[in-house]
Formats: C-alpha cells, structure tokens, sequence
C-alpha cells in the first residue's frame, strides 16, 4: 500500500517530530559533551579553559561513583521487580467480580495522580519520620522500637516511596492486557480441570508478556530518572545516592559543571547499555 | 460470556480487594484527613483518625500566604499547552510510522524513546543558558516547549500503537474517494482514534502536571506552577504536618478529580500496543 | 466609559503621590523560614509607602539555594532580590554579581548593623547585603529536667558537662532524650553544627597549605565524642534530624537539651511549644581550647547586578532591614518575635532587653568570629563553613559521609578516612593544589 507518494508524505509528516527532538536531543547533549571536556567552574568565573579527560576520569574514580551505579540498578531494579510482580496480582484480583469495582480501580490508581514531591514529603514527613510518623506510632503499639527507615533502610524506604507511585501503572497497563484475555479459552482450561497455578502459568503469563514488556520499557525510562524521591528525602545520604543525584550534586552543589557534563555523559551510556539490553531481552515482544 | 461465580466467592474478592485498595489509597486519605487538622492533633500520640475538631485553618492559612489560583493556572496552561502541542505535532508523524512504516520506524520509535533517558540534571545550565538567550525564563511558553519536548516520545509511541489497530484499508478507501491527505487524517482517522486520543492526552497531562526539575528551576514568580507552591511548604520551621498536607491536597486534588472522573477513558487506552 | 477613566487617573494619582516615582513589580525570592514568611505578610506596608509592588517566590532552603545560585551565575535575571547567606555573599560579592550596598539613606543607619553581621556580610570592605535577621547558636534546655537531675547549667558549660547532663536527663521510658542535635547530612545542616563544634575540639578543615586536616586526632575527637554523646543520650534516628525536626522534638518536649541557632528560642519559649515555661540558655559548649562550638550566620537580601529594578530594590531592602521594619513587627506580634540578631539599637532597647532570650543571643553572636574561629591557624574565613566556593558541595559530602558514621553504616574512622580523601581530591579539582 505504501505508494511513493505516501512514503515521500510520511517523511514530511514525520518530519516536525523528528526535527524538534533531533535538537532537543542534539543541542543539549552537544553542550554537555563541550562542557564535559571544559573546566568549566561558574562560582570561578565560569569556562577556565580546555580540560581533556580528566573530568571523565575525576568522575568515575570518586569513590562515589561505583556506589551510585549500584544504588541506581538496586532501586531500578527492585521497582520493575515488585510493581511488576504485585502489578500482576492486582491486575487478576481487579479483574475478578466484585461489588464496587470500579471505586476500588479508583482507589488503586490514586498515587499515579500526585507528584513526586508531594508523595516524598508526605512519606518522608507524615509516615517515616522516626518520633511523629505513622509507622513509628504503629510499631510502638506492637512494642517495638521505631525505625528510623530514612537511615537505616534508606534504599528500601526509597523503593517503597517509588514503588507506591508506579504501582499504579503497571496495573493498569496489565489489566486491560487481563480483559483482553479470551475468556472462553479460560473457562475451557477450567473445565479440562487444570488447576489454578498451570492456568496461571501457561495461560495468562504468556498473554500478559507483551503488557510487561511495556511496563518494564516505560519505567526503566522513568525510573533511571528519578530524582525529587532522593532530593526529598535523604538528599543522597546514607547509600541512596544514584548517578542522576551525583550528578545532580557535582553540577549544583559543588557548581563543577565540567565535571557534571562528564557525569550526564556517563549517564547517557548507562542508560544506552540498559536500554540496548531491554531491547535485546525483551524488544522481541514489541514486533507486531 | 460472563462467568458464573456463586455470591459467595464474589464477597471474597469484595473482601480482599477493597483491603488492597483501601491500603494503597491510604497514604492519600491519610493527608487529606491530616489537612483538617491542627498542627497540635497532626502529631497527636496515638494518631487521631477521624475524631477530632476537623478545621479549615490550614487551608485559609496557606490560601492567605500564596496565591493558589495563579500557581493553579499555571499548571492547568503548562501541562494543557505542553499536551495539545505535542499531540498535534504527534499525529502526524504516528500516522507515518503506522500506515508507511518502512525498515527504519522501529528504530526511529526506539531513538525517540532514548531522547527521555537523558539526566535532566546534566542539561539544566545549558538549557538555562539557551531560556536566557531567547528570554524565555520564567515563562509559560518555554515550560510548554520543554514540557512537550520531554513528552513527546510517549506521545508518538501512544498514538502510533493506536494508530495501528486501525484497518489501512478504511484510510486507503478514503483516498480513492477523493480524500486528501489533510482531510484523511483529520476526518477519517483522528475520530477513529478519539479513545486513543483521549487517552494519550491524559496521560501526558498527568506526567507534565507532576514534572517537578524543569518546571522548578526555569520559572520564579510568573510561570511558577504547582511544583514550586509545594516547594514553599516544605520543611518550614516548626511544626508544619497540617499545612504541608493542606498544601499537597490543594496541588493533587485537581489532577486526582481529573484523574477520577475520566478514569475510563484512561484505562481504555492505557496499552501502548500490549494489547493485540 | 468615563468612570473606568476616571477611576484610572485616581489610581495613577494615587500611585503617583504614594511612589514619588512610578511604581515597579520587583521578584523577591526568599526561603521559607518565619520571619521571611511574616516579611511576605506585611508587603501591604511597603507597597503602601513606595508604591513598588513585590513578587513572591518563597522556596525551601534547598530548592532556593539551587534556584539563586543557577541564577546568578548565568545571569539570568530572574530575581531583584535574592535572599542569600554569609557563605554566599562574600564570594558572590568578590564575584561582581551584587550590587555594593554603599550608598543607603542616612536615616537607615548602616552603622547599627552588628559589626559581626556587617563583616561577614562583606567582601573587601563593601557590604553586598543586608542581614534581615542574624543568629548565632547556643544551648537551650530545660530548666525543668536540668532541677529534676540535680544539675545546674552553668552560664558557659563544657562538652563534658554536657555529656554528663544528657545522660542524666534521659529517661527513655518516658521518651525524653537528654540533648537533641543535628545530625543530617547536608553542609548548612549537621554539617555546620559538626564543623562549629569541631572548633571547639581544635580542628580545622584545611591547614595553611589547603590541606584536608580530617586525619588528625581533633576531628577524631569530635566525631567520637558526638557519637558517643548522642548514641547514649539522643533520639532515635538522630542521623536524619535537622533544625526543624529538633526543633519539632523539643517542642514536644522530648528533648532535654539542644544545641542550634539562636533564632530557635522565640520557636521554643512561643505559642507552638509545650514546654515555653521551662526554657533556660546557655553558651555553647567548649573544651577549654579558647573556642566555643558557636556558629554565625545571617540571612541577607541582596540584588543582583543588572537587574532593571535597583532603585525600586533598594528600597525594599532599606525598608525591610530598617529599625521601623522591626517596630512593626514589635507593634503586631510582640517583641519577641521580631527579627533578631541584625541592629546593635535592638539589644539596647529596654523592651528587647526584657526578651528572655536577647542577651544570651547577643552574647553568643559576639563571641563568634569567623576570620579566628579555630584554634590552630587556618587560611578560611567563617565559622562552621570556610567561605570558598567548592565549600558547600565538598561539606555536603563530608557531611553525608559523616552522617552515615551516625547511623552505625560505618565507623568514624572509615567517615573521617572517606572524608579525607575525596576532600583533598576535590581541592585538586578547583586548583588549590
């Protein structure tokens, strides 16, 4: 069907996104990339002349940076695993009948709607906070001793925080996957008698591999991000330091903004590695 | 169709899924109530649940100290602009990647996608030096340009995934009537799509409503937008749980009653092509 | 149609004869602290006298300092007036990017500021920004709980005393923690309390030749001493306290001492307090080196070079760091409320002198000086920070790392080792080496 006349249309058709986030990309990354090999210190009169690699080789060898790179995979990696894995047993439980279905989807996807500061400072302040929060009031009535969760569980409260926000969307990404579920092919696997956990198994897993797929794609997308959760809450301390904070850190913090750009360029290959491995892993499943 | 299930399975899920939604939606209904209260009763030891004197003084207060309003319109005029933007430069270049895709649309789609990987925090002095070059700091529109450029990605992956459930054939008999390629789009294709649509529209309303680096550190007191009435609230001196809860419930209520009353539409589109 | 004209010539009139001048929008961005949050709410007074309308941009410290620090070193012009530091403002000042502050009106009285403010509120002489409060830090504690324990809190204590009256103020039983102190990371958090304190103990950050000094015996000292102190005698989750949580706990009366800015005592002895009957003050602690373990600090408003709206600036900072600024506050909210630690006029007004807290405040601001603040000699200016620009990231580090020595992640060794290294490290990086 594609005509050389359409093919030559969709090419001008395509032409306004490609050029926007071809510059969006481009001019950016080409400042951080000159930056990167500048010294380049605002609080010292700004761009002090050429500075070779030794930015990129400052960078990574700070003892910071192995740690960052870990405490950013933990936390990437430990969202997808639980929202993923709970995402799909919320999807079947909501998938079920039920009275007030639809106030319980409401109830559900709430934490997607509120910002990320918002859910940091509410978390932070109103259920972690070791004298006043909620969780310290619930663990003193069962007689144990209050945990200082932003201290001594850092990465898991941060985990908790942002798992509670994307829940949400795997959910619901999952679950219109679920309905479309032939169900006639379900009741014929009841009948044949197969027991819950293989119909779990060989039925719906396959069909929802697609609907995780995109979970994962979007949300390493996000998550790799992520920044207000640890600007909030522990501000990079106590090991939930990730290579977005770092850089955030050198480039506001220590105003070394040759030495960020080397960082955001160490980023960019992070996320071009992650990314070449979910295609690699995973891309089949986005083929029509 | 629908399977039979006796009463009492169904009082079961009812059961255990309220207890699941009610759990996960706790931590909101916690502030929302916490927002009533005073400073006093906020950190009162046992927590107060629902008895105590329910008061409006937080919400007068933070209402005398900032002018809501104005950070509320900015929000709605940022992420409303950043969105309708976006989806008009979306549409087009969705509909060639579903209805002329060539060996390179994956590819172009997956580039895309890597253009939203880029650490925000690495470009914020060059992208405040481009602002200040063309005296877009503190403005609407430089958010809204920002805003649908870091969207657009999704926007596109959205709407072509959409775009491909649609027969070709529909399109092509269009064209043999005579259709343009304008007329195509706009007449044929745009309302086959609409619950796409919608649904794209939502959700990137959501994500440049809650978007809290550029939509901070590019405006002052004009473009502010609801991310930065947060800012104010948080971590002041002395005891500030009632507030800051008054405070967070002003800046998600409009996007949660959004978020409510179209949730339909949300979760119809919501696949991104994980549906066949 | 006629009356619209008429009421604009009214308004124009109006603002004619209010301004003397016509009348600006300028962009204040301030921090969300009390006293600022007061400032906002009488602008009425200001605009009525000038005529200038004022622009709020309240932030959280930290959001803030990010905001004006991008600003200014870009020029961005996105603000007429910045509330800033004493850290910032020497460096920003030494910079070009402030306008000097040398040509304010006589009835404003530049010499009524503190000298101690005015100093480090300076760069070669020159103020660069006006202090709109100014705090030192001192001991509050709980005249209560000191009698119950048997103790008496001398005028100025040292740290041993005070380990020794933490303990035996603690009774964890009833949830009452003998002394709270900041322990969170951050430079301008438990980094400036770690780093004052470490003056009293006789270290330094940097030794005469920019040498990180985190290897000598002083900061062991320090770090030791602290943890010891606050793992026996603190709350729980001390390693993630600040002012404000601190400041939240003795309030609630959990805290039977506590170490931090002067400014906290209106908080503590005013209407959200449980315990406002039962506060005494005290100097901060030394160990009988010849320092005290006291800060100095101010927060200042300064305007940018190059903002358009310098005059109209001006005079807001004339008005709200002046002495009638601080007689409105005293005639709506009393004058222990009014913001402290910025005019020699204010501690010699008899109804000040009757504020519990004014002399103890007054005599720890003057018994700080940040061009002498260690024992040993160093080459930087300030007190709980050193006035050089890679300060604020470098500490933030250190801070973190030390932090983490809190939270039992770590030992003090291995904080003060880290510390150490990516110190020296990053003084390499800026070329101090």
């Amino acid at each position: 069907m594609a005509t050389k006349a359409s093919r030559s249309a969709a090419r001008v058709m395509m032409a306004p996104a490609v050029i926007l986030l071809l510059g969006w990309m481009l001019v950016p990354l080409t400042m951080t990339l000159w930056f990167s090999f500048r010294k380049y210190l605002p609080l010292r009169g700004g761009d002090l002349g050429w500075a070779g690699f030794d930015n990129y080789t400052r960078f990574v060898t700070s003892s910071a940076f192995w740690p960052s790179i870990q405490a950013t995979l933990i936390i990437v990696g430990a969202v997808l695993l639980i929202t993923v894995c709970l995402g799909v047993v919320l999807a079947m439980l909501l998938d079920q009948p039920m009275w007030g279905q639809g106030v319980v989807r409401i109830l559900v996807i709430a934490p997607f709607f509120v910002m990320p500061t918002v859910s940091a400072l509410v978390w932070k302040n109103i259920f972690m906070d070791p004298t006043n929060g909620l969780f310290a009031h619930l663990w003193k009535f069962f007689g144990a001793d209050p945990v200082s969760w932003l201290s001594q569980a850092s990465l898991p409260s941060i985990i908790l925080i942002v798992s509670w926000q994307w829940l949400p969307f795997a959910t619901l990404i999952l679950l219109t996957a679920i309905q479309s579920l032939d169900s006639e092919q379900l009741e014929a696997a009841e009948m044949d008698g197969a027991p819950h956990l293989k119909r779990f198994w060989f039925i719906i897993l396959p069909h929802l591999a697609r609907a995780i797929t995109i979970v994962v794609l979007i949300q390493t997308i996000f998550l790799l991000s992520i920044f207000a959760e640890i600007f909030v809450t522990t501000g990079g301390a106590f090991g939930s330091k990730t290579l977005t904070y770092l850089i955030f850190q050198r480039v506001l913090e220590s105003q070394n903004v040759g030495l960020g750009s080397a960082g955001g360029v160490y980023a960019i290959i992070l996320a071009n590695i992650v990314a070449i491995f979910l295609m690699r892993i995973v891309g089949k499943n986005l083929d029509a | 169709m629908a399977r039979s299930v006796t009463s009492q399975r169904k009082a079961i899920n009812t059961a255990v899924a309220w207890a699941v939604g009610l759990l996960i939606f706790f931590p909101i209904l916690w502030t929302i109530l916490t927002s009533f209260k005073t400073e006093a009763q906020a950190i009162n030891d046992p927590p107060l649940f629902l008895f105590f004197d329910w008061t409006l003084e937080n919400y007068t207060v933070v209402q005398e100290r900032s002018n809501y309003m104005r950070f509320l319109w900015n929000s709605v005029f940022i992420a409303g602009g950043s969105t309708i933007l976006g989806v008009m430069i979306a549409i087009p270049a969705a509909w060639s990647m579903a209805f002329v895709p060539s060996k390179r649309t994956k590819d172009i789609l997956l580039w895309m996608l890597s253009t939203k990987m880029l650490p925000a925090v690495g470009v914020l002095y060059p992208i405040y030096l481009i602002f200040i070059q063309f005296g877009l700091l503190d403005s609407r529109l430089g958010l809204v340009i920002v805003l649908m450029l870091i969207n657009l990605p999704i926007i596109v992956w959205m709407l072509y995934t959409y775009f491909r459930e649609i027969p070709g054939e529909i399109l092509e008999a269009a064209r043999m009537d005579g259709a343009t390629l304008r007329e195509e789009i706009l007449y044929v294709l745009t309302p086959m799509a609409i619950p796409g649509i919608a649904s794209t529209l939502l959700l990137n309303f959501i994500l440049a409503w809650n978007e809290a680096f550029w939509t901070l550190n590019l405006t002052a007191a004009k473009a502010a937008p609801l991310t930065a009435f947060i800012a104010s609230y948080s971590s002041p001196e002395g005891l500030f749980y009632a507030k800051l809860s008054a405070a967070s419930t002003m800046a998600i209520a409009p996007i949660l009653v959004l978020g409510w009353f179209s949730q339909k539409q949300l979760v119809r589109g919501l696949t991104f092509g994980a549906v066949k | 149609m006629s009356l619209r004209n008429a009421f604009r010539a009214a308004t124009a009139v109006t603002l004619i004869t209010a301004g003397g001048a016509f009348a600006d929008t300028i962009t204040i961005a301030t921090v969300n602290n009390g006293d600022m949050i007061r400032m906002q709410g009488l602008t009425d007074d200001f605009t009525a006298k000038t005529g200038h309308n004022v622009e709020w941009v309240t932030l959280e410290e930290n959001v803030l300092r990010q905001r004006v620090t991008t600003d200014i070193t870009t020029k961005g012009g996105s603000f007429d007036i910045m509330t800033i530091g004493m850290y910032e403002t020497p460096i920003w000042g030494a910079n070009g990017w402030l306008v000097p502050l040398d040509n304010l009106s006589a009835e404003y009285d530049v010499d009524d500021i503190l000298p101690a403010m005015a100093g480090g509120l300076s760069h070669d002489g020159t103020l660069y920004a006006a202090p709109f409060y100014g705090e030192s830090s001192m001991i509050m504690y709980r005249t209560d709980l000191m009698e119950a324990a048997g103790m008496d809190m001398p005028k100025a204590p040292t740290w041993e005393f005070i380990a020794k009256a933490a303990a035996a103020m603690t009774d964890r039983d009833n949830e009452i923690n003998g002394i709270c102190l900041r322990g969170k990371a951050g430079w301008g958090e438990g980094g400036a309390f770690i780093t004052a304190m470490s003056n009293s103990f006789g270290a330094r950050w940097f030794d005469m030749d920019w040498n990180a000094q985190f290897d000598t015996q002083p900061w062991a000292d320090t770090l030791n001493f602290f943890k010891g102190m606050m793992d026996a005698s603190g709350p729980a989750g001390y390693a993630t306290n600040g002012f404000n949580e601190n400041l939240s706990l003795f309030n609630q009366g959990k805290c039977g001492m506590w170490i931090d800015a002067t400014v906290a005592a209106s908080f503590v002895t005013g209407k959200d307090s449980t315990v406002a009957d039962h506060v005494g003050f005290a100097l901060a602690p030394d160990t009988g080196l010849g320092k005290r373990s006291n800060w100095l600090w101010a927060w200042a408003l300064a305007i940018p070079a190059g903002t358009q709206k310098q005059d109209a600036a001006l005079q807001f900072i004339e008005w709200s760091t002046s002495k009638d600024y601080i007689e409105l506050v005293a005639s709506k909210e009393g004058w222990a409320n009014v913001p402290p630690g910025a005019r020699t006029s204010l501690y010699e007004n008899p109804n000040y002198q009757a504020v519990p807290f004014a002399q103890m405040t007054l005599d720890s601001i003057l018994s700080a000086d940040p061009n002498n603040s260690t024992v040993e000699p160093s080459p930087y200016v300030g007190v709980q920070f050193a006035a050089i620009p890679e300060f604020a990231g470098i500490a933030t580090d250190v801070s973190q790392e030390f932090s983490a020595a809190y939270a039992g992640q770590q030992t003090v060794e291995e904080a003060l080792a880290k510390a150490q290294a990516l110190t020296n490290d990053a003084m390499e990086a800026a070329g101090y080496k």
